[in-house]
């Protein structure tokens, strides 16, 4: 603003044009750095040095040195918690595309009633808190929970089934609650496919069948990677479902993690986990991170 | 052609195939479809019922009135919120909780707002790398959150306390007040803040009577968002919990691990009614913004 008031009578439109550019391009560096400093602050001490202090400190117990990794590399215990770690997000991934991909389907694609009854039944579970869902599962599989209880009763066992603290048991109560974040990115892409698309379809001669495969399915994929990149990378690191579902013989990284921190207190195998957890993430979100808009789930929830 | 004529002609086009179909062919073809039909609602419907069933079961579990869980319910009673109700314990814990959850709304809200601005509208470096840090705290698991706010605050005197929370929890809380602002911020029409800016109000006085306003129905989206990620909160608080301060999601890990009894599902079920008027309420009230914005 000092360069126009030293210039005499400049035109009204030079100065519109100039202010325009000025603020249209925004707040000054110094207002803005103001503006981000508290969150600069937060994150700095409250994420970015706890977690860089818990990697890092890996590295140097006993001494400088990978030592923490190679004990995580020599054990066939912790190399078969890993690799049930994949097996399981996997599996989750899969079964949750299996079982979500019909229900975004008709959460776009129903009648207006049904399609907001089919809402509501993605939303309900997404808004509830995690603990309270694997609670539900805990009550659902238990020795007395109510699926044994209701087979005994029906005369189709005659004895307890075994459930819970199972690998099945937390792949469905993984499953479950990490279904909605399959669903609304699934639900938006297919949403978003025009209906004048699906009915030239029909009408150059394709079936129902046919239309979906090459019309709806296709354009629908990138929903598909969304959803499974989400599910996957939070199956990955979940704790909650797989610490109160899962047993012993379950375990998976981050309840090894947890075990770690809480019970045998080795803090730097901990930090060697949580880098191992961390660097596998971080890979398959920057390997697939034009698939991941994270915009997209908000869209269909809000 | 226009394109209504192209329509008309591919619809008695697809007319006189159809009359092509031998006639015999079409009930056999019609009972299939209304199978189909029939099987792909009763699908349906037990997806559904997958999604919804495990949510509301806790609801018939908490009102049984055996001291364990039985399903059916024998009998109803209200003796497990009375419990509830009178146990200090769970009552000290509810309070610690919705207190975090409280500061929480409101730190990560403000942090949140002003950095979604400075990141839409300023004039900053490495504005990509600010965006993927802010971002981060969705993406890293939890768990790894959890155990390093764990070690790195341990020695603070910050875990079991209510600081360390209220940190911990903002930095959970905050990319999801982020996430939405920044969209709303997208969509708001810059030429208004210019226009104030040119009728001689000032920058503070152009965000406060002219943008607040306008992105105020994503501001406070993103605080409900972040209440529940508090509240709702149940990894870092397991850790950061101790014999003092213990929010009631660590209460509840406790209590399943040691006693079934239906005191878990009376709280489970006041979570769940919480989480839904909330999230119902701020459906309701968008709906009600949306359809008020259009006249």
């Amino acid at each position: 603003m000092t360069v126009t008031s030293t210039i005499a009578a400049p035109p009204i439109n030079a100065i519109n044009n100039r202010a325009r550019a000025s603020y249209a391009r925004g707040y000054s560096k110094t207002l803005s750095l103001m503006l981000i400093a508290p969150l600069v602050l937060l994150m700095g001490f409250g994420f970015l040095y706890p977690v860089g202090k818990l990697l890092i400190g890996s590295l140097f117990a006993p001494e400088f040195g990978l030592e923490q990794f190679r004990r995580l590399i020599r054990s066939p215990l912790y190399l078969t918690v890993l690799l049930r770690t994949f097996e399981i997000a996997f599996a989750v991934t899969i079964a949750s595309l299996f079982i979500g991909y019909p229900i975004a389907f008709a959460m776009a694609k129903l009648p207006r009633r049904w399609a907001a009854l089919t809402t509501v039944c993605v939303l309900i579970p997404l808004w509830t808190s995690t603990l309270v869902r694997s609670y539900a599962w805990i009550v659902l599989l238990q020795r007395k929970g109510v699926v044994n209880e209701l087979l005994l009763n029906l005369g189709w066992i005659t004895q307890p089934l075994r459930l819970i603290y199972t690998e099945g048991a937390v792949i469905m109560a993984m499953t479950h609650v990490l279904l909605p974040y399959m669903i609304l990115p699934i639900f938006a892409a297919v949403h978003a496919i025009p209906k004048e698309l699906g009915q030239a379809a029909r009408n150059l001669g394709a079936g129902g069948t046919s239309a979906f495969w090459r019309i709806m399915l296709p354009l629908s994929l990138p929903g598909v990677f969304a959803g499974c990149l989400m599910t996957f990378i939070l199956a990955l690191g979940f704790y909650v479902t797989p610490a109160l579902v899962g047993g012993p013989r379950t375990m998976l990284m981050a309840t090894l993690i947890g075990q770690q921190t809480t019970e045998t207190l080795d803090w730097a195998f901990a930090g060697a986990l949580s880098t191992v957890l961390l660097a596998a993430t971080l890979t398959f979100v920057i390997a697939f991170r034009k698939t991941l808009s994270l915009n997209r789930g908000f869209a269909g929830v809000a | 052609m226009s394109p209504d004529m192209n329509y008309a002609l591919a619809e008695r086009e697809a007319a006189e195939m159809e009359d092509r179909i031998p006639k015999h062919a079409r009930p056999q073809e019609v009972g299939l479809r209304y199978v189909f039909g029939i099987a792909t609602t009763v699908g349906l419907a037990a997806l559904l019922f997958f999604l919804i069933l495990p949510t509301v079961l806790v609801i018939p579990m908490s009102l049984g009135s055996a001291d364990y869980l039985e399903f059916p319910p024998k009998g109803i009673t209200f003796k497990w919120y009375v419990q509830y109700v009178t146990d200090p314990d769970w009552i000290a814990a509810t309070l610690f909780s919705l207190k975090i959850a409280a500061a929480t709304t409101v730190s990560a809200t403000i942090i949140g707002t002003l950095a979604a601005i400075a990141l839409v509208r300023g004039d900053l470096p490495g504005k990509a790398l600010l965006q993927a840090v802010t971002i981060s705290p969705m993406i890293v698991p939890h768990i790894v959150i959890a155990v390093s706010v764990f070690v790195a605050f341990a020695p603070l005197k910050l875990s079991g306390n209510f600081v360390g929370f209220l940190i911990a929890h903002t930095i959970l809380a905050v990319p999801y007040v982020v996430l939405t602002v920044t969209a709303s911020l997208q969509r708001f029409d810059a030429t208004l803040e210019l226009a104030a800016l040119n009728c001689g109000a000032g920058r503070s006085r152009a965000f406060f009577s002219v943008v607040l306003p306008g992105i105020a129905p994503s501001v406070s989206t993103g605080a409900v968002f972040a209440f529940l990620a508090s509240f709702d909160e149940a990894t870092v608080a397991f850790f950061l919990s101790g014999i003092e301060g213990k929010t009631i999601t660590r209460k509840m890990f406790e209590d399943i691990d040691f006693n079934l009894t239906p005191v878990v599902a009376a709280v489970s079920t006041m979570l769940v009614l919480v989480s839904l008027l909330v999230m119902g309420g701020l459906t309701l009230l968008q709906k009600l913004h949306r359809a008020t914005s259009r006249i």
